[in-house]
């Protein structure tokens, strides 16, 4: 079943197309990547998605209803997440809380005021056991600035999951960590991931990534869908190959490795 | 896990909860003590710690600087003057609940325009505002009395709902003794009902916002109802202070709504650690002595309080709990 649809969605910055009418389509339960070089306009996107751009034209079907013109707000409630390439999280706030607000934000205990938010057990369960999920049990106490980068990129995706969407859309999670580190945010995600059944896009550039994790592989070209397929199928596509490696022919990707 | 939790978050609570009855306590005797002048600068610096806590849910927790303050506190005490003089009310408690009704709505269309800027747009707008209500109490003379201000004499007031006035011989000793009690409570309410709104989902919504407005909305918070509702409350209670204040001057005039006045209650509470929750009670009290001294010792008291605040303030940049709670830190860390 489609959970979303972009039809001939288009976003434009002066002379660059960034997002240049895309149909993309994700199916409930996949598992998709997003990739391209830079400038593609993976970012762009997933900020049409989200709502943080709106789209100069065309239009954003999530579960059957058109959402293009809803905000932020109305998106999250509705089932979509995201983490950002660059962090965002509550700096001052600790990592607990980070994760709580978002779960009583999703319940929504988070205009009560007369109640003190560590004595909501239900809140502190959960919100550990995500914690622990993500590997970040025993951060819990510490402020979210204080966390090294891998954790602050595991951090921000953990709280785009406590939102328990239906679509959780990830920009690059593994940018800016070393790569033994990439391995191991990936796994935690894709775990997370696959046990919820949550549908999941994810922009990244490490190839290896995108080939072990994805069921789909969509291929952003100049704002453009380029190609799109199983991890199969993209790896012998020549072009493909050309755009990201610069290089075609058999095993291309294996060949840069 | 949550067991730690609940253990850690017990102890602390419970450190909380002994520490603020031992001030309570301490603050409870001084009369006992203390002269009565000393009684009344200790009620002034009571109200105007309630003042600064409203101040700074805005400032430490939702990450707003308002530069118009002034207008919630002004509100409140022109509100007391009104009902008094005007409906001829005497019950100190009708006064509360009218001020702050009053003080809520001034603070809900306040709020509401300036909430839809931030950083320094904000600031501007709300000191704008506040001098709209400067001019009108200054220009409006034959409701507000002009410079003159409007008298609301303390004899003509009765607490608990008229169980005690203020008749007859040796009434303003009386009144001294019995007001500061009567304000030491509705303190020690304030204090705690906005610990709680700062621990509460809602405090922790808008710590939230202050760190970071982007992701904030990405887990769903309206950025802007939140700091529009906060405002509303902080605004409420630093009209709370300013209905408190205004038996005890027996007197309001459009200084308190004049913008120095707001620069006052931003120093207070930065001089005492807008980080902290403690810092804006800790501040109050503090800038309230210092200023009283400093009209005392010298006539050009704005110069010494000036060259005084430059000097803590550059001393100690986290104000005064900041650095108490660091240098503890510190010697806790020493000690081990």
């Amino acid at each position: 079943m489609t959970l979303l649809q972009t039809v001939n969605l288009k976003k434009y910055f002066g002379d660059t197309h960034a997002v240049d009418d895309v149909n993309l389509t994700i199916a409930e339960g996949e598992f998709i990547s997003v990739v391209g070089p830079n400038g593609a306009g993976k970012t762009s996107l997933c900020n049409l998605i989200s709502a943080l751009l709106a789209p100069d034209s065309g239009k954003i079907i999530f579960k059957g209803r058109d959402v293009t013109h809803s905000s932020v707000i109305e998106r999250v409630k509705a089932g979509i997440a995201r983490s950002f390439q660059l962090v965002n999280l509550f700096d001052d706030l600790t990592a607990f809380d980070n994760v709580a607000l978002a779960i009583f934000s999703r319940d929504g205990k988070i205009r009560n005021m007369a109640a003190l938010a560590d004595r909501d057990h239900e809140v502190a369960i959960e919100a550990d056991t995500i914690l622990d999920q993500f590997g970040l049990a025993s951060k819990r106490n510490e402020p979210a600035r204080g966390l090294a980068q891998g954790e602050r990129k595991l951090l921000d995706v953990a709280l785009a999951y406590a939102l328990r969407p239906k679509l959780l859309f990830l920009d690059e999670p593994t940018s800016g960590v070393s790569t033994r580190e990439k391995d191991k945010i990936m796994d935690i995600i894709a775990s997370v991931v696959r046990g919820e059944g949550i549908t999941a896009a994810i922009i990244e550039h490490d190839m290896d990534v995108v080939f072990k994790y994805s069921n789909r592989i969509v291929v952003m070209h100049q704002g453009a869908i380029l190609a799109q397929g199983t991890p199969d199928a993209i790896r012998n596509n020549d072009d493909v190959a050309m755009i990201l490696l610069g290089s075609s022919g058999p095993d291309a990707f294996s060949r840069k490795e | 896990m949550t067991m730690v939790t609940t253990a850690a978050t017990g102890i602390s609570i419970w450190l909380t909860t002994t520490v603020s009855a031992f001030v309570l306590a301490v603050l409870a005797a001084l009369p006992q003590i203390v002269d009565p002048y000393q009684t009344v600068l200790l009620t002034y610096g009571l109200i105007m710690a309630i003042a600064a806590l409203g101040f700074n849910l805005l400032l430490g927790y939702t990450g707003l600087l308002s530069f118009g303050h002034s207008a919630y506190f002004g509100a409140g005490a022109y509100a007391v003057a009104f009902i008094m003089r005007d409906l001829g009310a005497h019950s100190m408690e009708l006064c509360i609940v009218g001020g702050m009704l009053g003080t809520l709505i001034i603070a809900a269309i306040f709020g509401f325009v300036c909430v839809r800027h931030t950083r320094i747009f904000f600031g501007i707008l709300t000191l704008a505002l506040s001098q709209v209500l400067w001019s009108l109490a200054f220009k409006f003379f034959w409701v507000t009395g002009g410079t003159d201000g409007i008298r609301v004499p303390y004899a003509s007031l009765t607490l608990l709902g008229g169980l005690v006035d203020f008749k007859g011989p040796g009434s303003f000793q009386r009144f001294i003794y019995a007001y500061y009690y009567y304000v030491l409570v509705l303190f020690a309410a304030s204090t705690i009902l906005m610990w709680v709104i700062a621990h509460s989902p809602f405090g922790k919504a808008l710590q939230a916002i202050r760190d970071n407005e982007t992701r904030a909305r990405f887990v769903g918070i309206s950025v802007r109802r939140y700091r529009w509702i906060a405002f509303m409350v902080s605004g409420t209670f630093t009209g709370l202070a300013g209905i408190l204040w205004v038996p005890l001057n027996g007197l309001t005039t459009p200084d308190i709504l004049y913008w120095p006045f707001s620069g006052e209650i931003v120093f207070m509470t930065v001089l005492g650690g807008f980080r902290s929750f403690t810092g804006p009670i800790v501040g109050a009290m503090a800038f309230n002595y210092l200023k009283t001294y400093a009209i005392a010792s010298t006539e050009y008291w704005q110069l010494l309080l000036g060259v005084v605040l430059v000097i803590l303030v550059m001393a100690l940049p986290a104000g005064i709990v900041g650095t108490a709670a660091r240098l503890a830190a510190k010697l806790g860390r020493w000690t081990k």
